[in-house]
């Protein structure tokens, strides 16, 4: 009799799968979201989920998705853990997925060998591999709009526009981690070139929150100017380390994973002047990001925290993340004719994106960002950022666009580049032209 | 032979010889790392406690440390005054302890120690998931001015340079040790105090005399609770409150391996030796290692101590009877 039961039950439970929705590849448009609302590192990861979904759904509710197809957006947790990353992909690689945005470099580094086996794109939107920038090199791997590299020459611009860079002594404090150390080849570089002195201060993982000896060093070292490569619960914690030293915040720039609501929240008044790079606009002002707040949110369909959250720093990096691929998306419907594509269809639409400030306006997001233009070569696009420097209750925009030292940039990328593939003899690139 | 002599004055002569040329640098380097001792002391406090009693190894105390905060802060954000804001995040520790006496410990009496420690690794994902489940996993500022901590600093001029203090951080080593000698008081003078120690020296002996053991683990958890709640809020007041602080939280093992398992005292002063040594080498041999020396420096002084010393400096000698 038990065994009539619990076969019966089987039967049912099994019914009950089968009639289940399931992620259909034929008649949808699959774009996996690797999120991390959990963990250290949290604080950054959930507003940029939060941001890439809503205006994915948004295109659902107020357009039908795109082209007419539906979008299904669907979250993996990592943790901002490589281990947990790459299960992440694995696991979802195979319901048609579009495109994967890893969300860090660890993840991206361990998906750029796999994204030409699995013709499934890598988009890792200014971060990951600066070198992947080289199209030639990198057919699958896309870095729009800018790379670390070229981040940190539009930062350095920025410094020499202020008072001058040769002969003076630039402190780099940052995550003792791959993302951290991605800069070093460049700023060990140019720190030769342009004649300045470099200290460096690494933050070990575990030592987030704990920074006190490294800036007891800045305070010995006494730099002219910092700049921070840090994440999560690093960055208000080297703020405050900062204003306990009474380092000039003003003489103090984060990249642009150092300079969200989150971190300076936690500072307050306390963190006024501090400065960070940025490429994707601030606030709710966008139509894009109005259509949002009627499509989605207002029907209770985001996850976000409150209404006030929508229009910070990293939710609309995670919306302009979104942006990208959607357009991407539609060009690679116009190229192909077809309304579901495919991995190597997104990777046509990627490599062929051309947001100009015209198709901006279009999307409801002019002067959101500067104009991004793709190409078989350049998997990078503009490279400039922007200047915000933290009010005290917000933060506020305080340069136009600052292009990156492309001429000096681009053949170290280029070198980069030709250095990873050196040793892999199996890898295909691509010629353009 | 050169590069021997530039090496041992690397390491030997300018180390001394940079301390005292910033005789006022070299005091605000122990400050910051006497105020950092102190909070790994406050850590490693809340292991001891609870190893003391019931011999077991609380992995959990690291977590419980944010998820003090976490209840703190949030609550307060939820509109309720700070000052009803702790006294109900002191009830939900002291819940919490009589959850993990009845649901955990009481299951597992006279169990292996290693299923004691697994089951408190078990704990801390329980612990970090209900944390994030019910407060999300943003980080969130401390509510360092609502429960009325100081803010601010203080100067000291001294040797023709300054020393910096926050008043936050002489507020943390103020607090630290009134708890130190709040907990040395309870444990020698009070009815409980015996009957915890009485637990700690022997289960079987202090069952005999009708000492409830379930009533003692409940206490020294909950005791362990409120040192994770002072922990998190001056470490939360320092930088924020995230899951993050939870990794910080495992230097205290560094800490306890110097100290001792069974020492309030050794937790006090492996606390101290593990933040000012740490400071002390990050500034002034850190260069030496491309810096970063923090991370592994507690640790590596702990492999020497357990290579040496391996009970502590206040540890009960490890005697094993054939």
């Amino acid at each position: 009799m038990k065994s009539k039961i619990l076969i019966s039950a089987s039967a049912l439970f099994v019914a009950a799968a089968c009639a289940m929705p399931v992620v259909q590849a034929e008649d949808s448009l699959y774009l996996p979201s690797m999120s991390y609302r959990t963990g250290p590192f949290a604080g950054g990861g959930t507003p940029f989920a939060d941001g890439y979904a809503d205006y994915l759904n948004m295109l659902n509710e107020r357009d039908g998705g795109i082209g007419g197809v539906k979008v299904v957006v669907e979250e993996c947790e990592t943790a901002y853990n490589t281990q947990k990353g790459v299960e992440c992909y694995e696991a979802t690689k195979g319901n048609g997925a579009l495109a994967y945005s890893p969300l860090s470099t660890g993840i991206t580094l361990a998906l750029i060998p796999k994204a030409p086996v699995d013709q499934i794109p890598v988009f890792s939107m200014g971060y990951g591999l600066s070198a992947a920038a080289i199209g030639e090199k990198f057919p699958w791997t896309f870095v729009y709009p800018t790379t670390y590299w070229s981040q940190m020459s539009s930062i350095l611009k920025y410094i020499d526009s202020n008072g001058g860079v040769a002969g003076k002594k630039i402190g780099f404090i940052y995550l003792d981690a791959g993302y951290g150390k991605e800069p070093l080849p460049l700023l060990e570089q140019l720190s030769e070139s342009m004649g300045f002195e470099l200290a460096k201060y690494p933050v070990g993982g575990k030592e987030m929150q704990n920074q006190s000896a490294q800036w007891l060093n800045v305070r010995k070292d006494r730099p002219d100017w910092m700049i921070m490569w840090g994440w999560g619960a690093m960055n208000p914690t080297a703020i405050k380390e900062a204003v306990k030293i009474r380092y000039p915040l003003d003489r103090f720039i984060g990249n642009w994973w150092a300079g969200s609501h989150n971190d300076l929240q936690a500072v307050g008044k306390n963190g006024k002047g501090y400065l960070a790079a940025n490429f994707s606009g601030i606030g709710q002002q966008y139509p894009a990001v109005q259509d949002i707040l009627k499509h989605v949110v207002d029907k209770g369909n985001s996850k976000v925290a409150s209404r006030e959250a929508v229009g910070n720093v990293l939710y609309n990096r995670g919306l302009f993340n979104a942006v990208v691929l959607a357009e991407a998306i539609t060009v690679a419907q116009a190229k192909t004719g077809k309304a579901v594509i495919n991995g190597a269809d997104m990777r046509y639409g990627l490599e062929n994106i051309n947001l100009t400030a015209e198709r901006l306006a279009e999307l409801g997001l002019a002067d959101f960002t500067g104009p991004l233009k793709g190409s078989c070569e350049d998997h990078e696009g503009a490279g400039a950022v922007f200047i915000q420097q933290w009010n005290g209750e917000d933060w506020e925009k305080v340069t136009d666009l600052i292009e990156p030292m492309t001429d000096v940039v681009r053949p170290l990328l280029e070198d980069a580049a030709a250095k990873y593939v050196s040793d892999k003899p199996d890898w295909e690139g691509q010629t353009c032209g | 032979m050169e590069w021997l002599s530039a090496s041992l004055e690397a390491i030997l002569v300018s180390p001394f010889r940079d301390m005292f040329s910033m005789p006022d640098f070299l005091l605000q380097v122990v400050w910051e790392g006497f105020v950092s001792g102190i909070l790994y002391a406050l850590v490693a406090l809340g292991f001891v406690l609870i190893f003391k009693a019931s011999g077991v190894f609380n992995f959990a105390q690291g977590i419980m440390v944010v998820f003090a905060a976490l209840v703190l802060v949030s609550i307060h954000n939820m509109g309720v005054p700070a000052w009803l804001a702790l006294v109900i995040t002191i009830g939900v520790m002291g819940l919490l302890a009589i959850g993990i006496e009845r649901v955990v410990l009481r299951n597992l009496v006279n169990q292996h120690d290693a299923i004691l420690l697994m089951a408190t690794i078990g704990l801390t994902l329980v612990l970090k998931g209900a944390g994030q489940l019910f407060f999300g996993g943003e980080p969130k500022s401390m509510i360092t001015e609502e429960l009325g901590l100081p803010t601010g600093s203080s100067d000291w001029e001294v040797f023709d340079g300054i020393v910096i203090f926050q008043h936050i951080d002489v507020a943390a080593a103020g607090i630290a040790i009134i708890m130190v000698m709040a907990l040395a008081i309870f444990f020698s003078k009070t009815r409980i105090g015996r009957a915890l120690r009485a637990v700690a020296d022997d289960h079987q002996a202090a069952l005999s005399v009708g000492i409830s053991l379930h009533q003692i683990w409940a206490i020294v958890w909950f005791a362990s609770g409120i040192v994770a709640l002072v922990t998190g809020i001056m470490w939360g007041a320092r930088s924020d409150v995230s899951f993050a602080l939870e990794i910080i939280a495992l230097k205290a093992l560094a800490v306890l391996i110097l100290g001792g398992f069974t020492s309030v005292p050794g937790a006090i002063i492996g606390g101290l030796i593990v933040g000012i040594g740490e400071k002390l080498f990050e500034v002034y041999w850190g260069p030496l290692f491309g810096g970063g020396v923090e991370a592994w420096f507690a640790y590596v002084l702990a492999l020497i101590f357990l290579l040496f010393r391996p009970q502590g400096m206040f540890g009960e000698r490890i005697i094993e009877r054939v």
